[in-house]
């Protein structure tokens, strides 16, 4: 039997950056997926990023992943949404042209020469001794394996529905992975089900173009990785239109039929991804819904109508859609659907994404909740970046709330659990102010390169920045007094004093790119370093205010639970919390305090006992 | 009549040993009260709470029996018998406040309350005890709740997905009005000055009648007997109550009396330390030459030679009591307005402090131009308001968004 440390299983998005990381660092890595054609599949919208999301692939980035070079090399489309507002939620954006976004996946995953790719279904995993051994595969194949990453999406018992229609599958046209789901019910791993859904995809031949307001692609050259030295396909526009009366009014005649009203589906969707009979029934008051079309790819006509999933029949799509203004003669190519599938409740999971109660078997991506592609690359990224430190006796990179995304949504995952799908938001982090987009390499690429899962090029390229950075901030820390800034032509009053150049780019008229001007701070070599570095002088007040809290964050965090701490001993906690609290066996104080309900009292509570336990081990 | 309550999950067992079975939830019922061994104690009312929707959020019991000591002693090691030990001092509230039966604000306001000595205190900790401080914070939290989910609402979800959604106006507004509900309850004395009472400081030169004063206000007040340990630092303070009104009565007289030279510097400066911290100054000494503030008193009327003072002053004889009566209402007067009054909230400087973080917060959210900043403000100021209330949670403040709006594609 052929043995590999680490076993992937599903070449969506969180499974090609679970092999690929491990490959990286060196392991020999199987990837087992039903078509390997597939490998890079997008299932619904062909973009990648967005508020929050961005961030995400960005953090992705920093680590040496896929999702942001992939991106940019199927990029037809930039936009960097939010840039009215503050530059910590900026969200960039682009669409990609489907076939050479998956190609550019395709590509990175065959140029990993530890890793292999193996077609075929996984049937089953072989547990023994309540650690993860092996898999078999539908075919009779076994495979032998240290760690097993399960990112298998909308498979595990995957069921489409549209109009009154069902059918089994993980995807329009792809079978579901049900004697596996099946598998993992009877070994009583804790599943529960979830759905989400699509809208039709659209022959963009059959739409008229020209009575629809139009979107460009951003002018100015930012690329989703810093590593895409420039943009390579050409750009096209995106159009927009919009739900009317008409259309509310052959949505809501036909909402019996939708499975989401009948009864059919009764799991939970996400609530900011609404369909378009949800928008319609619950913000009826609405005289219309925005819609974006978005072309799929530069060779072929289908469109995505960004803002209208849907599982209504196929002849109420049609009907609804040909009432759209641009949509009257329309050619409906793929009709909407949704799916609903099992999904691991992901307090289960450690903050490395392994099963507490299994040892070996890691699981990422939608598999544990989540929605979005960017949401399931960086937990791929996470659960093969620990298993692969696990293996190789590595420690593991400090990822935490107050350095990404990632530590924060894991954590709320872990630690919250679902109750819809989980998409990121900027809200959903209490550090964002230092958290941006564009700091991301700063933040984590050091980890990364830590960790051992950055190439050559990458770490050469981060040295060479932060020595730009050092110049730049030394540089800044010189003082100068105000009639030195007067000589050099910037409007500057005794009473401001002498002070750091830094603090002088709080005055009206001075900003990095004057200073550079006037040769007080080096030219910008690297690029976006002299917005980041104002960006950090822009919010260290504020960032500064946090260092209390992150002290105590990080002190709480060292106070460990043992994975067996008795929670019903503690005395002081009610029932209700031992409940949760064991339940979701958090690792340390800090993850105990953010379980849903628990009190500071009640830490407080945990803390003495905790002590206590220590004392006497 | 004394009354022992349990409260634990032995509650229910240690019940249905003594009274026989547990009595309907909630419904006082009539027992023999048994021992195992020492058998027939006592008749009692019983009364059975089961957990989480009792005091403590634990299961409880009560126990009315008759109050002599050896009836209450020998139930009482019937309990112990059963593996039930005495509640620690405020063991209850701190239980009540574990299991989330209440919040930060009402515990403490109960601790205090508890240990009240006069009617002021009592009235006014009641109110905080009974919730109504913590309803109003509770209050705040969910505007300023409303003011995140407003900015988070723009924050998170770009003008392409806000199709039609105006932006939530007047969270600013919103803001500012919180904050200035903020500032009148910061403008209350703290719920310690109750506690301590306010410091009222006998002052005048040698031989000006300090000390005879005192001693006769100390005969005409009602001592309070067990001062908070602390509060009284020598031999001068006496805590007294003036009209249910809490004081600290401070005579610099004894200061002045030891003798040496040494000492007698020494004592000086505390007086004039006194002075500096004293809420009200009797002042006996030449009318004018006292500190700016003080109350006039022209003491010893019963002497040979004396002279009134002017408007607004006082006249008494600690020999006679004359004047005393006016004196004692004065001063009462005066603590009822400077002391926290029944109806205004009185919190603990610890939590004026989280109060005046949030206000402060709230204050530069509505101002600044930069919304990240301002979601930022909100965010601390929420942090102070859960650590008053002592609850957390951003996920809170999602649901709130998330009922509000219709968001996203
Ligand atoms: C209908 C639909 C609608 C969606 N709508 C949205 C949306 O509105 N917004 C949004 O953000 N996201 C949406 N998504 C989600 C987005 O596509 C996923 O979040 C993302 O693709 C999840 O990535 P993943 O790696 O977890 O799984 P997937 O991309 O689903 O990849 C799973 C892979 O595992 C393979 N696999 C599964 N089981 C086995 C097995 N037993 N053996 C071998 N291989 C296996 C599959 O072949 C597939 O390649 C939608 C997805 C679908 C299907």
């Amino acid at each position: 039997m052929r043995h590999f440390p680490i076993i992937v299983i599903g070449g969506g998005h969180a499974g090609v950056e679970a092999a690929c990381v491990a490959a990286r660092m060196g392991l020999h890595v199987a990837l087992v997926t039903m078509d390997a054609t597939k490998i890079g599949a997008m299932s619904c919208n062909p973009a990648i990023g967005g508020l929050g999301k961005g961030h995400l692939v960005r953090e992705v980035d920093a680590f040496d992943g896929l999702l942001g070079i992939a991106a940019d090399a199927g990029a037809i489309h930039y936009r960097m949404l939010n840039r009215s507002k503050g530059s910590a939620v900026w969200g960039p954006r682009v669409q990609a042209d489907r076939r050479l976004f998956g190609a550019a996946v395709r590509e990175r995953v065959a140029s990993e020469p530890t890793l292999e790719v193996i077609e075929g279904e996984v049937a089953g995993l072989r547990i023994e001794g309540g650690k993860v051994r092996g898999v078999s595969l539908a075919d009779g194949m076994q495979l032998a394996c240290d760690a097993a990453v399960l990112c298998t999406g909308t498979f595990l018992g995957g069921v489409l529905f549209r109009g009154e229609e069902r059918f089994e599958g993980g995807r329009i046209a792809e079978g579901a992975a049900a004697r596996l789901a099946r598998q993992l019910r009877d070994a009583s791993l804790p599943l529960a089900r979830l759905k989400t859904g699509t809208p039709p995809r659209l022959d963009g031949r059959t739409i008229d173009w020209a009575r629809l307001a139009v979107q460009p692609s951003d002018p100015d050259q930012w690329t989703m990785s810093p590593l895409s030295k420039e943009r390579v396909n050409p750009q096209v526009f995106c159009a927009m239109t919009r739900t009317n009366s008409r259309v509310h009014e052959i949505i809501r005649a036909n909402l019996s039929r939708s499975p989401l009203y009948s009864g059919a589906i009764d799991a939970q969707g996400p609530r900011y991804c609404p369909s378009i009979e949800d928008k319609i029934d619950r913000f009826g008051d609405r005289d219309g819904h925005q819609i974006f079309l978005e072309p799929e790819g530069l060779d072929t006509p289908l469109v995505y109508p960004n803002g209208i999933s849907t599982s209504l029949p196929v002849d109420v799509q049609e009907a609804f859609l040909r009432a759209i203004e641009g949509l009257e003669q329309v050619r409906v190519a793929e009709p909407g659907y949704a799916v609903e599938y099992d999904h691991v409740d992901p307090r289960s999971l450690d903050r490395s994404l392994q099963m507490k109660d299994l040892e070996g078997l890691y699981c990422a991506g939608q598999i544990n909740g989540t929605t979005g592609y960017e949401e399931a690359a960086a937990q791929g990224l996470v659960a093969g970046l620990h298993a692969a430190c696990r293996i190789a006796g590595r420690d593991e990179p400090g990822l935490d709330r107050a350095n990404s995304y990632m530590a924060v949504m894991v954590d709320d995952l872990t630690l919250h659990g679902v109750s819809e799908p989980y998409r990121m938001l900027t809200a959903r982090a209490e550090y964002r102010l230092r958290l941006r987009a564009n700091n991301a390499s700063s933040r984590l690429t050091p980890l990364a390169i830590q960790a051992g899962c950055v190439s050559e090029a990458r770490r050469r390229r981060f040295e060479a920045r932060e020595e730009a950075r050092e110049a730049l901030q030394l540089a800044l820390g010189r003082e100068r007094s105000p009639s030195e800034m007067r000589t050099l032509g910037f409007a500057a009053t005794d009473d401001a004093g002498r002070q750091p150049l830094g603090d002088w780019t709080r005055y009206p008229g001075i900003d990095l790119t004057r200073l550079a001007e006037v040769g007080l701070v080096p030219r910008e070599t690297e690029h976006g370093l002299h917005s980041e570095v104002a960006e950090d002088l822009h919010y260290a007040p504020y960032v500064a205010r946090h260092e209390a809290e992150l002290r105590e964050l990080r002190a709480n965090e060292k106070i460990a639970l043992r994975p067996d701490f008795p929670f019903h001993e503690v005395p002081g906690l009610s029932n209700e919390m031992v409940e949760r609290l064991s339940r979701t066996r958090p690792q340390s104080l800090a993850q105990a305090g953010r379980v849903p309900g628990i009190t500071p009292a009640a830490l407080a509570a945990l803390l003495v006992h905790a002590r206590k336990h220590v004392a006497a081990a | 009549m004394a009354i022992i309550r349990i409260s634990g999950p032995g509650s229910g067992r240690a019940l249905n040993v003594l009274a026989g079975r547990l009595p309907n939830s909630r419904q006082a019922s009539l027992r023999q009260i048994r021992d195992p061994q020492a058998g027939w104690l006592d008749e009692a009312l019983v009364l059975w709470f089961p957990g989480p929707s009792s005091a403590t959020g634990e299961d409880c019991a009560e126990i009315h029996c008759h109050g002599g000591r050896a009836v209450i002693r020998a139930i009482e090691n019937s309990l112990a018998g059963l593996g039930l030990r005495q509640a620690e001092p405020g063991e209850f509230t701190r239980r009540a406040f574990l299991n989330g039966r209440m919040d930060l604000l009402e515990a403490e306001a109960l601790g205090d309350m508890l240990s009240a000595e006069t009617e002021l205190q009592r009235a006014v900790l009641a109110s905080s005890a009974k919730g109504h401080a913590s309803n109003e914070v509770a209050h705040w939290r969910e505007a300023v709740l409303s003011a995140s989910a407003a900015v988070e609402q723009e924050l998170d979800f770009s003008d392409d997905d806000q199709d039609g959604i105006a932006p939530t106006p007047g969270w600013c507004s919103d803001a500012r009005r919180v904050a200035e509900e903020m500032a009148a309850w910061l403008a209350v004395p703290p719920a310690e000055r109750l506690r301590e009472g306010l410091r009222v400081v006998l002052a005048g030169p040698p031989n000006s009648g300090k000390s005879s004063l005192f001693n006769a206000i100390l005969d005409e007040a009602a001592a309070i007997v067990s001062p908070i340990a602390g509060t009284t630092r020598d031999a001068i303070e006496r805590p007294v109550a003036i009209g249910g009104v809490p004081f600290l009565l401070v005579d610099t007289a004894g200061l002045r009396d030891e003798g040496a030279d040494e000492i007698e510097r020494i004592g000086i400066s505390r007086a004039g330390q006194e002075l500096a911290r004293a809420d009200v100054v009797l002042w006996l000494g030449p009318e004018g030459e006292g500190p700016s503030g003080v109350i006039e008193v022209a003491s010893m009327m019963d002497a040979a030679v004396w002279a009134p003072k002017g408007e607004g002053s006082l006249a008494v004889s600690a020999v006679t009591g004359e004047g005393l009566p006016e004196l004692m209402s004065r001063l009462s007067a005066v603590g009822r307005d400077r002391l926290p009054k029944p109806g205004q909230v009185a919190v603990s400087r610890r939590q004026k402090q989280r109060l005046e973080t949030a206000r402060l917060q709230l204050l530069e959210a509505a101002e600044v131009e930069d919304l990240l900043i301002a979601g930022e403000a909100l965010r601390q100021a929420r942090h102070a308001l859960d650590a008053m209330l002592g609850t957390v949670g951003t996920e809170d403040m999602l649901d709130s968004l998330f009922g509000r709006f219709c968001i996203g594609k």
